[in-house]
């Protein structure tokens, strides 16, 4: 029965893809991607606070930072991973554009980019396990695997997100509907290449 | 199974925490038989550390957490006009993931022992503790987390994204205020507990050295952590009551709420001071004199807003049209026994003060004050206030009344000799006492107390029994003030017809009531529908309105799965089923990603069920009738 | 550069969403000339940190960079500086608590005991 006048308002779904309109007037899934994003600020800032709260604190004789560290080589890494956040921005732009064939290149390379950061990380934790610092060697070992651990466990999910996406253009499924999707993977990945800005000063390059 | 109907969900989680309530309750039990008489052996100290580690733990995140997110999940979209929340499917998971965290971790019961390094699980005992009692603990923390993490960040969008038309945030419901603080509380909180259970998984799964003394490591890392989570999570566990209350002493008092603004930005400031007080529970362990100057007075400076609340709702219901219900009973109850909780609370906060009470039974009062007399009794009111428009029929009254004061009398009786045992020197988190240290008798009325609250409980279980032949109530028996009230009790799937244009706070209490000349509240006329049709010259709403609701889903409960599979993997060592459950996870989470959210041919089919989609006993909306405010 | 929008995040009636239609973004060029920066700033503290006489500067200096870097990504590779401010408020508040708890945790570790 009714319940009483109530003209419904004017508002057009157009625009939001048929769904309801918004109190905002933005994407909900933008909105999540963004509280997600800032939740994400404590976790890495946990665990990199840990990393500088125990830096020095190793017992004396056991590996330190530069016994392994090899700056040139991390420098190469972050400098990949730095550009696979331009390649994924430019993925953007030609998705926004309707360029499907750019979006495809830039979202491939984008992913290749990121597993080159991932596979420069393996080696290099290889590398230093090899000279005798593992997970369970000191404090420094502990606080450092598990904070690159994790930020390269990340980057490995946004390597699948990308290729995820990558295959769904090849397959002509990525149309001009799916900016939003192509964007929040994007800001997922430009938040992970910020981490690792901020893990590379403090980790690597303050002694 | 499927459902992602956010009152279904609602329900399931209310369900659910009243079972782990009944545990929990089972666990204190037997603590107080145990501490009831001096040198007794009723349970063996092992026996205890898992009683009164698994009593905090289950009460915390398997009570109190999940009951609230009960009335946030049903409430919240009834109550800013929306259909469901953001996300239907992620709320369908959360529940998930929350019952598989539960099961999870009191499996432990039957496979070694459950979990026996207090709730609060400092370090390095957990680290260095055999078995894998611990290890339940720390994997069933992180698979509750989950679920509360992803319930934050929906029920965020949902409250910004999809309010009513005319529903600004200051006209929202404050129990939405109250909500949304602990949602935004919830999402940063949360990480810093989950590194913390990282790096104690590490530790034990793989010896890693954060909390490996010999090592190097520092005790209270953990400490930090912990309580950077912790005292947040003590205003998650209050703030939903807090808004419950303040639903409820309105409707009681026939007033609004006294200075509903003044609530809302105090509401903000619990939360945002709350983030600056957390080595308050650390002022035993030698942090330092700066430090225990400035926790102090931080935990001294947030006894403000909260104080300001209490007086706010004091003032709500001072000369208001009383009327006493059991919803009431317990409102009131929770404002007095709060009070008492947050005096003690504040004795706290004064350093030299509280090195006396730390780790001694006056702490375990102060807390059981809030959280029981605090939180607990608003939930309850809660529980009888909606009951009918959950139900479709009241709880019954007398009962209800009955059930509080027998409550009320039982948590009196355990829990003030508390503080008398404290100050008298009982330390706490202890198996048993020895005669002759003046604790006996003191302990002897807590223990028979424990067992008036569960005869008080079990009055409550036989209300709703008993209550289930009580005849049909209408869409808003208390006469209240807030948009769930206009739809039917229960309500139909879709929630409301039509979305309403939302002209004021208390809207629905404007629709019914205006004022005289000396402000007291005078019923409108109430139309008939066929007057209300022939003035708007539209046609008669459908019986069935053509809504689309989001369509149920497998993968919700599919992907939850994984969670404790790879959980159970890890803690034994698997590594191949613990990466099988990890595929498993992703897996469902490829497949619910591919699925959209309404399927292209679903009509819901329970849509008018044979309830009316509206409340005929309200008036026109606002919108015609009042020119203050206006629909924007 | 870009015009910004400024939706107005609480509005109490409800709008359309605007997928960004109405203001232009960054060219590609832009943003290949803003990636240039970032590597050249990445060099300069790579360079930095191997210079011995800066001293009690290098800290300092390093951190700004760092800073600076981020906030540029931020800006506008993640679009914050044109999009609507809600945003940018519940990415910030996530970020500055963090650096105040975890500053204050490392702080204490560090005061006279």
């Amino acid at each position: 029965m009714s319940t009483g006048t109530v003209v419904p308002p004017e508002v057009s779904t157009h625009a939001t893809g048929g769904h309801p309109p918004t109190s905002t007037g933005l994407s909900h899934e933008k909105i999540g991607m963004w509280a997600f994003l800032g939740s994400e600020c404590l976790l890495f800032g946990g665990l990199i606070s840990t990393y500088l709260l125990y830096r020095g604190e190793s017992r004396p004789g056991t590996i330190t930072p530069p016994d392994v560290f090899d700056i040139p080589f991390t420098s190469v890494s972050s400098f990949v991973l730095l550009m696979s956040s331009l390649t994924m921005v430019l993925a953007l732009a030609a998705i926004q554009r309707g360029d499907q064939h750019r979006l495809k290149v830039w979202l491939l390379t984008t992913g290749l980019l990121g597993a080159t950061f991932v596979g420069g990380q393996v080696y290099e934790f290889t590398v230093f396990v090899r000279e005798g610092l593992n997970l369970r060697t000191n404090l420094f070992g502990s606080s450092f695997y598990v904070l690159t651990g994790f930020h390269g466990v990340h980057v490995t999910l946004g390597v699948l997100m990308l290729l995820s996406l990558f295959s769904l253009a090849v397959r002509g499924k990525l149309g001009a509907d799916r900016v939003e999707t192509v964007e929040l993977v994007g800001l997922y990945w430009h938040f992970v290449d910020i981490v690792w800005i901020v893990i590379f000063t403090l980790v690597y390059l303050i002694p | 199974m499927t459902s992602v109907d956010h009152k279904k969900i609602g329900i399931l989680y209310a369900i659910t925490s009243f079972v782990f309530f009944l545990l929990g309750g089972l666990e204190a039990l037997a603590l107080r038989v145990q501490l009831g008489t001096p040198d007794n052996t009723f349970l063996s100290p092992e026996a205890y550390n898992q009683m009164f580690t698994m009593h905090g733990t289950t009460m915390v995140f398997m009570v109190i957490m999940p009951l609230s997110a009960a009335f946030v999940n049903y409430l919240l979209p009834l109550m800013i006009g929306a259909r469901d929340v953001a996300f239907p499917r992620m709320n369908a998971f959360s529940f998930w993931v929350f019952l598989a965290g539960g099961i999870f971790t009191y499996s432990s019961f039957f496979l070694g022992g459950a979990p026996n390094g207090g709730w609060f699980g400092y370090q390095p005992l957990g680290r260095n503790m055999g078995g894998h009692n611990i290890d339940f603990w720390v994997f069933g923390l992180q698979i509750l987390g989950i679920a509360s993490l992803t319930g934050a960040i929906n029920l965020i969008v949902t409250v910004i994204n999809m309010r009513a038309p005319g529903m600004s945030l200051m006209r929202m419901p404050i129990f939405v205020w109250m909500s949304l603080v602990v949602q935004f509380l919830l999402l940063f909180a949360l990480p810093i507990i989950t590194v913390a259970l990282f790096l104690l998984m590490f530790d034990r799964q793989f010896a890693t050295n954060f909390f490996n003394i010999n090592a190097g490591a520092d005790p209270l890392l953990w400490q930090h952590l912990f309580w950077l989570f912790g005292h947040p999570e003590v205003y998650i566990l209050i703030l939903p009551a807090m808004g419950i209350v303040s639903e409820i002493l309105p409707v009681f008092s026939r007033k609004p709420l006294f200075g509903y603004r003044v609530m809302v930005f105090s509401g903000i400031a619990i939360g945002f001071m709350g983030w600056g007080v957390w080595a308050h529970h650390m002022f035993a362990t030698g942090i330092g004199p700066v430090a225990l100057s400035a926790f102090s007075a931080s935990t001294m400076f947030i006894a403000v807003p909260t104080g300001v609340k209490i007086f706010n709702w004091i003032s709500t219901l001072w000369k208001g049209k009383i009327k006493v219900t059991a919803p009431l009973l317990f409102a009131v109850g929770f404002v007095a026994m709060f009070t008492i909780g947050g005096l003690s609370g504040v004795t706290h906060a004064v350093v030299p003060s509280d090195t006396q009470q730390t780790d001694t039974y006056y702490i375990v009062a102060h807390f059981h004050y809030v959280l029981f007399g605090g939180s607990m009794f608003g939930l309850f009111g809660g529980a009888y206030f909606w009951w009918p428009k959950v139900r479709g029929h009241m709880l019954n009254e007398r009962l209800g009344k009955f059930q509080f004061w027998l409550m009320f009398l039982g948590f009196n009786m355990t829990f003030a000799p508390f503080h008398i045992l404290g100050l008298q020197g009982m330390p706490r988190r202890v198996y048993t006492y020895p005669e002759g240290q003046g604790w006996d008798f003191w302990n002897f009325v807590s223990s028979v107390g424990s067992f008036v609250i569960a005869a008080s409980v079990l009055v409550f279980m036989y209300n709703v029994r008993a209550s289930r032949k009580n005849p049909r109530c209408g869409a808003d028996p208390w006469d209240a003030r807030t948009l769930e009230w206009s739809i039917s009790s229960p309500p139909p799937e879709y929630n409301f017809a039509e979305i309403p244009v939302v002209a004021a706070l208390d809207d629905v209490w404007h629709r019914k009531y205006t004022e005289d000349a000396s402000g007291r509240p005078v019923r409108r006329p109430v139309r008939t529908d066929a007057e209300v049709a022939a003035a708007a010259e539209m046609p008669d709403q459908p019986e069935r309105p053509d809504i689309h609701m989001p369509s149920p889903s497998y993968w919700p409960l599919f992907t939850a799965l994984g969670l404790p599979i790879m959980s159970y993997a890890m803690i034994y060592k698997a590594w191949v089923p613990a990466a099988i459950g990890g595929i498993w996870t992703l897996a469902g989470i490829y497949a619910w990603s591919l699925e959209p959210q309404t399927a292209e041919d679903h009509h819901d089919p329970e849509a008018g069920h044979g309830q009316e989609p509206g409340n005929p006993e309200l008036g026109s909306p606002v919108a015609e009738s009042v020119s203050a405010g206006g629909a924007t | 550069m870009s015009t910004a929008t400024s939706d107005n995040a609480e509005t109490s009636s409800t709008v359309t969403t605007d997928h960004g239609g109405g203001h232009e973004h960054p060219s590609d060029w832009q943003y290949i000339k803003i990636a240039m920066l970032l590597a050249f700033i990445t060099g300069a503290e790579v360079v930095m940190s191997y210079v011995p006489s800066l001293g009690g500067l290098l800290v300092p200096g390093l951190l700004i960079l760092s800073i600076i870097k981020f906030a540029i990504v931020v800006m506008w590779f993640m679009h914050l500086r044109f999009d609507n401010k809600l945003f940018r408020r519940v990415f910030v508040t996530g970020l500055a608590l963090a650096l105040f708890c975890y500053g204050i945790v490392m702080l204490t570790f560090n005061l006279p005991r």
